[in-house]
């Protein structure tokens, strides 16, 4: 696969991000100024750790699913559910708030982050058993629950966004932690938990070998149904946590909105990152940076106050541009390039 | 195989049959019996339109008809299809409240047709005038036009404003912010200085918020929202920055949910020009003047009221969406 000595993928993201990061360091007034307030770090790159988070926790898990040829496109509507459920527990499951009676129970935090976790898990096992049992396509199982899921959600709130104050679930959405938003850190610990399980376990190599060619690894003696039940469940599971962080954050449940196209958000993150949707290969540490460029973008759009009408056509251009960057074609071409002009230099000296 | 495909005409012969005949009793029988209403929303996705298809159903169930519901989940095709059945089954009336402007043209005259009064509630058509009834609604550049007249007053004529827009390209959008600015550009003090759509959610206007409050933070006075939801967004961000939302930087939104009602009560937003989902009963008012031969105006305007902080706690308790 490596052909002599190639220039490592990683770097055109990384050129993108910082190609974004200079354009705010000469045209946008304190875009880099970080300065501490009520006890933790504050400023433009700081929201932008923050505002990742969710996204960056389901394209690490979606990176895996990805990988096996797969995608989830159901991870917005379980991210609904997660939150709508995590509203629910907060209310120790009952509605009496709607009918405005202040008398409801508050539960554990304990509570309030283990149940819509686990509703994440079964909703991820449902996907992972409908592509690796049953056999559907990737696409079409999760589409059942990215159009049902939001109905569900929905259903759980009443269409309603049910509000309450918990500061001890706030914090999973709002709090700092030395300083650092803590939906970033737990984004980086879902990137550990990630790598953990590729590199201590043979499940990396797994996830690749079935990418890669799938009745091939099953042959070998590889447990495909098992690989592609675990990336699906990594998924939901992935999922609930960045709707547990965003249901904290507006310390309510928005069925109807939250997580609406994010699925479509995590999925170029990925392949900005350089992982190909055809499977067998992934690239985490580019889904990392994909995910920063596209909340770099955002930030940066949101701060400059580029027009409405043109956010998402700017936005388009710029992923375009680092898309076209990091084919291969032009990628040959630069090597090529390169190549020519080195072997020019040796013969000129 | 040749057997199978017979005997499987045989049955759709047989349930086309049965179905026009079943069909045909429904209707004799509906000779005296209550009227029926069909009704056809577009989709359930917000608070706003729960409370709508609520106050139509209710409202049916007050006044003694028959509701025939179906909610189109936001497919444009399936209310085409839930209106033509309507008229297949030999409705009194139609009440629509369209998924969007265009397409609704040749199912209307079928309608029409058919001798059956379409009410539009909530959501114009581009189609002809002749082609319904009559379009129950919130004028939306009046909504904006008030809300300035509010922020004028409070502030005496002079503000930094920042706009949070609703999704681009949406009537609410377009409206609200032509009435608002109808008004502010009379006043030369009065200034939009930042302007961003926070696509009517609260994850959006918050985050919005926050990149506002970063680049301009000390030359925001006005916080202008283009609903109530983007605006509880804005007052997490405000509060998270550590200025006091309704004090020093003033909130103003519309649509008058419950949820704006309690953050006036808490003291953190200013106003709130309301947009109200509950056309039920005007809607049912417009169909017994159309049945009684009436002719209404095209346009009746739903009844929108202006509520201001001061006031949000005598009136929390009847806020029903």
């Amino acid at each position: 696969m490596l052909k002599g000595k190639q220039i490592p993928k990683i770097i055109w993201p990384l050129l993108a991000l910082a190609a974004i990061l200079l354009f705010n360091l000469l045209f946008t007034d304190h875009f880099f100024r970080i300065t501490i307030r009520d006890g933790h770090l504050f400023g433009s790159l700081i929201d932008i750790l923050r505002r990742c988070a969710p996204t960056m926790i389901m394209a690490i898990a979606m990176t895996y699913v990805i990988a096996t040829g797969g995608i989830d496109i159901s991870v917005g509507s379980v991210l609904a559910i997660s939150g709508s459920i995590a509203s629910l527990v907060v209310w120790g499951g009952s509605t009496n708030y709607l009918a405005g009676d202040d008398e409801a129970i508050y539960a554990a935090v304990g509570l309030i982050i283990l149940i819509p976790l686990l509703a994440s898990l079964a909703l991820g096992a449902f996907n992972g058993l409908m592509v690796s049992v049953v056999g559907l396509q990737p696409f079409i199982a999760t589409l059942i629950l990215m159009t049902a899921g939001r109905g569900i959600a929905q259903l759980l709130t009443g269409g309603k966004v049910l509000n309450f104050s918990h500061a001890g679930f706030e914090f999973v959405g709002r709090g700092y932690f030395l300083g650092i938003p803590f939906p970033f850190i737990l984004a980086m610990l879902v990137l550990l938990l990630g790598l953990a399980i590729t590199k201590l376990t043979p499940m990396g190599l797994y996830i690749q070998a079935v990418g890669g060619n799938r009745s091939a690894s099953q042959y070998s003696g590889i447990n495909t149904k098992f690989v592609i039940l675990f990336v699906y469940i990594f998924s939901g599971f992935a999922a609930g946590l960045a709707g547990l962080v965003m249901t904290a954050d507006i310390t309510g449940a928005d069925a109807g909105f939250m997580g609406l196209y994010m699925e479509l958000d995590a999925i170029l993150a990925v392949v900005i990152g350089g992982t190909p949707m055809e499977g067998g290969k992934y690239n985490l540490k580019g889904t990392v940076v994909g995910v920063l460029i596209i909340q770099t973008l955002t930030t940066t759009i949101l701060t400059r106050g580029v027009p409405p009408e043109y956010t998402t056509i700017v936005k388009a251009i710029v992923v375009l541009a680092v898309l076209i960057i990091q084919s291969r074609k032009v990628r040959e071409l630069i090597e090529h390039r390169t190549m020519i002009r080195a072997a020019k230099e040796a013969e000129s000296v | 195989m040749k057997k199978r495909s017979v005997f499987l005409v045989a049955l759709l012969v047989l349930a086309i049959v049965g179905g026009t005949v079943f069909a045909g009793g429904q209707q004799d029988a509906g000779a005296d019996s209550p009227k029926v209403v069909g009704f056809s929303q577009c989709d359930s996705q917000q608070a706003w339109r729960w409370a709508e298809t609520e106050s139509v159903q209710g409202e049916a169930a007050v006044r003694g008809y028959e509701l025939k519901y179906n909610d189109a989940q936001a497919v444009q095709a399936n209310q085409i299809a839930a209106v033509r059945s309507f008229i297949a089954q030999g409705v009194d009336g139609i009440i629509l409240a369209p998924q969007v402007m265009t397409g609704f043209g040749p199912v209307l005259q079928e309608a029409k047709d058919a001798g059956i009064p379409v009410v539009l509630v909530d959501r114009l058509v581009a189609e002809d005038e002749d082609m319904y009834y009559t379009f129950i609604g919130s004028d939306f550049v009046w909504e904006g036009e008030r809300m300035a007249e509010i922020v004028v007053e409070e502030t005496g004529g002079k503000a930094r404003i920042a706009e949070l827009q609703g999704t681009p390209g949406a009537d609410p959008t377009i409206d609200r912010k032509k009435g608002f600015e109808n008004i502010i550009n009379d006043y030369p003090d009065m200034n939009i200085v930042l302007s961003q759509t926070g696509d009517f959610n609260r994850t959006k206007g918050k985050e919005v918020m926050e990149a506002f409050l970063k680049a301009e933070g000390e030359n925001i006075d006005v916080v202008y929202c283009h609903n109530d939801d983007m605006a509880i967004g804005a007052i997490q961000a405000i509060k998270e920055y550590g200025k006091d939302p309704g004090k020093d930087i003033l909130v103003y939104s519309i649509d008058g949910i419950k949820d704006a009602f309690q953050a006036m009560v808490d003291g953190d937003l200013n106003a709130v020009v309301e947009c109200t989902p509950l056309l039920g009963p005007q809607a049912y008012d417009a169909l017994e003047a159309a049945w009684a031969g009436e002719v209404l105006p095209k346009w009746v305007m739903s009844e929108d009221g202006i509520f201001l902080q001061k006031d949000a706690a005598s009136i929390i308790d009847s806020r029903k969406y």
